[in-house]
């Protein structure tokens, strides 16, 4: 009866975009589209390929799938590189200068790093605005915002980050519009701990104070907004990211390839190697799986602040026949390791999302993710565990090493679900979002499904 | 009626070094004594209170039990004022009892040896305690086949419940008694799942367009049946009153109000499992040659052993039992039996949808995983306990073998 309906509801809706078009041309609709529709202006601070972290990911993906659902949006960059996304209209905040050089861009890019990790940054030969300390390189980026709004169009500004709320804000102050600020990770994240930054602290509330609406990745980082920042929970909505879905046809790497063909297993960490990270907890896990699977082997790909300490630890606890350090791998080479895991586990102390594992996912590596974590609360074929809680996180790892069936039930149904982890549905969300402070976005919302699956027991 | 003995966070570490799987004192989900007290409280003392209200405002209700042996023991342990509860219904001679498999197990499928050990210790139990034997038989979660009926028939039953599903049925309704294929004499009852899940699954469901279910409403529609069928049966969870059902919900008013409604009509009356086969030849009979069920939308074997994470479980499960019977250890054979239970299994179900809620809402786990690691924990513990007791037992045989040569002892 309920699946009746359901079908009936769709024939509806493709009843109504026939007679669109048969009123006019796709192309006229289109240009129509341009012409009258609400567009977004779209602060950020890194773009793929010249990104350090999650945050350029998530920009990539949130724009593309916002171009596709016919949303006119304008990316603004802080410092002009050689991007060419065909979805959206880039403008860089620094229009004058020259375009960056890949070095350049390398040294610049701090997005997810914490500040005192890089105020004593040297000048490397960058130009003169971009080389400073990196809040006064957030201030100069606000400079520039309400030339930037007043030369673009927009009727919302979304903004990415701390490092763009001011920028957002001036924006805000120009045009008027409202203003979304978009949380991928707050200062408490990223410290790992209580003792933040203040400087970055205050730039987040304002931004959080200032904004019309928040998008926070997770109701993990909605908690955090409402409990350290005293915001109004009413005021977040939580967009849970997504991720590309795309084959990893990678071949094994191959000195991991040699050390599964001698029966060793292989239990991945991929991530950056700093608190947050949670990279000692790894550790001592490691040494209680070994205790009780002797022939596995620990690789880590990642660098970071904590990669010296993490290495000594290894060491000091005799294990470092059994841990290999690869550093900071991407893409194939990447795709090539997560090919020899036997499971993937990131023991993150505090993840507002979480990417790696939706990509270990992707290649059918078996994930135990923190409940600390995002992505945690989206996950249904993984393994959870609390970051401190050593005994359960080794307890899983072991069980996935030894029940070749667990092993395979969770690669072959963790690669299915996270198909269904696609940008467009926080894509579908943001423009609800945006249709939430100027209803002009209404043009790009679907019609609403109706409430199927999830219905408690079933029809009879 | 059924409380499973949940299996503790029993990790890695504890294997070899400790045997006590059923004992969380956590106060959680998984503390079963915590549960019994709990469902005690809520539904089998007020409900039981019910029913024997019931029984003596009309002497013509009846009403039929099947309670799991290791529920059985678990309120003699927790909660010895639910047997006594159950002795005064019995005593009424309005209240059946039925036979199961102590350990509500999945072993008519797996093993009919085992099967029949299990219903054998549940009948002792049954007979221990309430001093009756019981003549229906009514399986767990009432999983049946052709073959279960045979067996069952074999042990002398004259009776058996199953689901009166739809696929089974085909245009036959479930208000007759039939025979299952392959017997000679034990008749068998078919659950009318529309109006028993009208109780059990939709009595608070204010979406549903018969919310609020009153007692006069439902006897009506038992009412609109007459003429067309010999029997209605009605089988569901008992914690369907109070448990599933909360007393807000009104369903103790609407278990107080029931029989009378139903008896005001003079073509109604109320019959026990063994008075309905006794009183009405099979009208047919009924072919089922697959396992069905009484779970899920699929109604078959599915929510137990659709995975392989089940599967394995259940693989190993009576891969050791093979070895467990040969051995003369009762707290080890106990232990697998325990082990038996089909709620383990159920809570490894990893089917996300629909039905997939309704599991996640009676496991104690918080996902099918973790369900399955510390059974699999449990079974390698097992298996040392077990080979220690091999050893043993060789050692013990070895021993009786040389004694004869000690002349001195003589």
């Amino acid at each position: 009866m309920l699946k009746y309906r359901n079908r009936l509801g769709k024939k509806q809706f493709l009843f109504c975009s026939c007679i669109l078009k048969n009123n006019c041309s796709a192309y006229n609709f289109k240009k129509v589209a341009n012409l009258k529709s609400p567009n977004v202006l779209m602060f950020g601070w890194e773009f793929p390929p010249f990104n350090s972290g999650g945050l350029g990911v998530a920009c990539e993906g949130l724009s593309k799938a916002l171009a596709s659902s016919g949303v006119p949006l304008t990316f603004v960059l802080p410092f002009k590189i050689p991007i060419s996304a065909p979805w959206c209209k880039f403008v860089f905040a620094n229009e004058s200068s020259e375009t960056l050089d890949d070095t350049q861009i390398r040294k610049l890019f701090s997005g997810y790093q914490s500040h005192s990790y890089f105020s004593g940054i040297k000048k490397y030969g960058l130009p003169e605005f971009i080389s400073g300390d990196l809040i006064e390189r957030v201030r100069g980026y606000a400079k520039a915002a309400p030339n930037i709004a007043r030369k673009n169009k927009h009727s919302v500004i979304h903004a990415h980050d701390w490092l763009t709320y001011p920028a957002g804000i001036a924006a805000k102050e120009t045009s008027g519009k409202p203003l979304v600020v978009h949380v991928h990770a707050t200062e408490f994240d990223r410290s790992g701990s209580d003792s933040v930054n203040k400087d970055i602290y205050n730039i987040e509330l304002e931004g959080f104070r200032r904004a019309d609406a928040i998008a926070a990745v997770s109701e993990w980082t909605k908690k955090k907004i409402v409990n350290k920042y005293g915001i109004p929970a009413g005021k977040v909505k939580v967009v849970y990211n997504g991720i590309e879905f795309s084959n990893n046809g990678a071949v094994i790497e191959q000195n991991l390839g040699r050390l599964k063909q001698n029966g060793a297993k292989i239990v991945l960490f991929v991530g950056r190697i700093t608190l947050q990270k949670g990279p000692d907890y790894f550790v001592s896990m490691a040494e209680k799986v070994l205790a009780h699977e002797p022939n596995t082997f620990f690789v880590v790909s990642g660098s970071g602040d904590m990669e010296g300490e993490m290495i000594r630890q290894v060491a000091s606890r005799g294990l470092s026949a059994k841990f290999i350090f690869c550093g900071f791998l991407r893409g194939e080479e990447l795709n090539r390791v997560y090919k020899a895991a036997d499971i993937f586990v990131m023991p993150s102390v505090s993840e507002p999302f979480g990417l790696v594992p939706l990509e270990a996912m992707i290649s059918e590596v078996p994930v135990l993710v923190s409940k600390e974590s995002g992505v945690s609360e989206i996950l249904a074929s993984a393994l959870k565990s609390h970051f401190w809680d050593i005994d359960d996180m080794a307890d899983k790892v072991i069980s996935v090493l030894r029940h070749k069936k667990l092993q395979n039930h969770l690669s072959v149904n963790g690669r299915e679900e996270v198909k269904a982890i696609h940008w467009k549905t926080a894509a579908e969300s943001l423009i609800s979002l945006y249709n939430s402070l100027d209803n002009a976005f209404s043009m790009f919302l679907l019609p609403s499904a109706p409430a199927f699956a999830r219905t408690q027991v079933s029809d009879f | 009626m059924h409380q499973p003995l949940r299996v503790r966070k029993y990790r890695i570490f504890d294997v070899g070094q400790n045997s006590s799987y059923f004992n969380d004192e956590s106060g959680t989900n998984l503390d079963n004594k915590a549960i019994i007290e709990k469902v005690a409280r809520k539904c089998y003392l007020p409900a039981n209170s019910v029913l024997l209200e019931n029984i003596k405002n009309n002497p013509e209700f009846k009403v039929s039990f099947s309670i799991s042996g290791v529920a059985l023991e678990q309120f003699e342990k927790y909660m010895p004022e639910v047997i006594d509860s159950f002795k005064a219904l019995v005593e009424t001679g309005n209240v059946e009892l039925l036979s199961e498999t102590y350990h509500h197990s999945l072993a008519s499928i797996y093993s009919p040896e085992e099967f029949e050990s299990q219903v054998g210790l549940h009948r002792k139990k049954i007979k221990d305690l309430f001093g009756v034997t019981p003549s229906v038989f009514r399986n767990t979660e009432l999983i049946y086949s052709n073959e279960i009926a045979k067996m069952v028939e074999k042990m002398g039953y004259k009776g058996i419940l199953a689901e009166g599903a739809d696929h089974i049925l085909g245009w036959r309704s479930p208000t007759f008694v039939y025979k299952p294929t392959g017997t000679d004499n034990i008749k068998l009852l078919l659950k009318h799942y529309r109006l028993s899940d009208d109780v059990a699954f939709r009595f608070s469901q204010r979406s549903w367009e018969s919310w609020p279910l009153t007692a006069p409403k439902f006897a009506d529609w038992i009412s609109s049946h007459n003429g067309n069928g010999n029997t209605i049966n009605l089988f569901m969870d008992y914690e369907t009153f109070g448990e599933h059902q909360w007393e807000d919900t009104g369903i103790f008013e609407f278990l107080r109000y029931l029989p009378g409604e139903i008896l005001k009509n003079p073509d109604n009356n109320f019959a026990t499992p063994s008075e309905v086969i006794d009183r009405y030849e099979a009208k047919g009979e009924l072919d089922v040659p697959y396992y069905v069920s009484w779970a899920d939308t699929e109604r078959d074997l599915s929510a137990w052993t659709g995975n392989d994470l089940q599967k394995e479980a259940l693989e190993t499960l009576y891969a050791l039992g093979k070895e467990i019977i040969h051995i003369d250890d009762p707290e080890l054979l106990e232990d697998w039996r325990r082990l038996q239970t089909s709620d383990h299994f159920y809570y490894m179900c990893t089917k996300w949808w629909n039905d997939g809620d309704v599991h996640k809402y009676f496991s104690p786990y918080e996902s099918p995983y973790e369900a399955f690691i510390a059974y699999m924990n449990v079974m390698q513990d097992m298996r040392l306990r077990l080979d220690t007791a091999q050893k043993n037992q060789e050692h013990d045989v070895s021993l009786h073998k040389v004694r004869p040569l000690r002349f001195s002892e003589v």
